[in-house]
């Protein structure tokens, strides 16, 4: 099963929208609740990351039929300029106005990677491609 | 502690009351932040309630993500119609106090409403 959303830059108000959607589409499919709050929380960030650094972007949800879940956020942007800063907890590039909406405390890159189960990261200047995955036993 | 004293202690008013859920029901712990990338962090159990005074969408997604169903907004802050309503959507109850971030904090864990473990 495959499912794909856009995301828009700099679009607040909608932010989580699309996490929301997707918690729920995994609900009914019926993950347990511990796996469904690690997967909303990374896609949450994340959706959040696209939203504040982001030209904008996609977000595909892969199910596979042996129940394993990938995400993956494509974005066109201006990529991640140090990665390896950006990984370190309390790092943040993040602007004002994203402050103001309760983000930018440099803990998103680090929590999608502390409650993923596969973390895969591909930036340059022209976007960033974050690949997540997520096991039912992990 | 239960949803009905953490709202006494608190003198917080309701916004918008899930009516499926009970006053009795019991919440384990508190936790209070205006920053949700810590909350997202930091909340590892939903049965949390969480303190803020970010009254936007973004601290009632965040709950969701959570599956918080509780938000007490501090410093009297309110949230708008189409906020209350996303509230009703996810069904968290949330509850506005005047006093403080400090001060409601204070309280809660002086009546025994511990912290997240760590």
């Amino acid at each position: 099963m495959k499912m794909e959303f856009q995301v828009a830059r700099d679009d607040y108000l909608s932010a989580g929208k699309v996490s929301s959607q997707i918690k729920q589409t995994l609900k009914q499919i019926g993950y347990p609740n511990e796996l469904l709050r690690r997967m909303a929380v990374a896609c949450y960030e994340a959706e959040i990351n696209m939203i504040i650094h982001s030209y904008g972007g996609t977000i595909r949800l892969l199910i596979e039929e042996d129940g394993r879940i990938q995400m993956i956020f494509s974005d066109t942007g201006p990529g991640i300029a140090d990665l390896e800063q950006a990984m370190t907890p309390g790092f943040s590039t993040a602007s004002e106005k994203a402050r103001e909406f309760g983000f930018g405390a440099g803990m998103g890159l680090p929590n999608i990677q502390r409650v993923s189960d596969h973390f895969d990261i591909l930036t340059s200047h022209e976007g960033t491609t974050l690949t997540l995955g997520f096991e039912l036993d992990p | 502690m239960k949803i009905e004293s953490i709202i006494r202690i608190l003198d917080a008013q309701p916004l918008y009351e899930n009516p499926d859920r009970s006053l009795e029901t019991e919440i384990e712990y508190g936790f209070a932040s205006d920053l949700m990338s810590d909350a997202l962090a930091l909340i590892q159990n939903s049965s949390t309630v969480l303190l803020t005074g970010l009254a936007n969408p973004q601290s009632l997604r965040t709950a969701e993500m959570l599956d918080i169903n509780l938000v007490i907004y501090v410093r009297a802050k309110h949230l708008p119609e189409l906020d209350l309503q996303l509230a009703k959507e996810m069904g968290i109850s949330v509850y506005s106090t005047d006093m403080t971030m400090y001060e409601a904090c204070g309280r809660l864990f002086r009546e025994g409403l511990p912290p997240l473990k760590r």
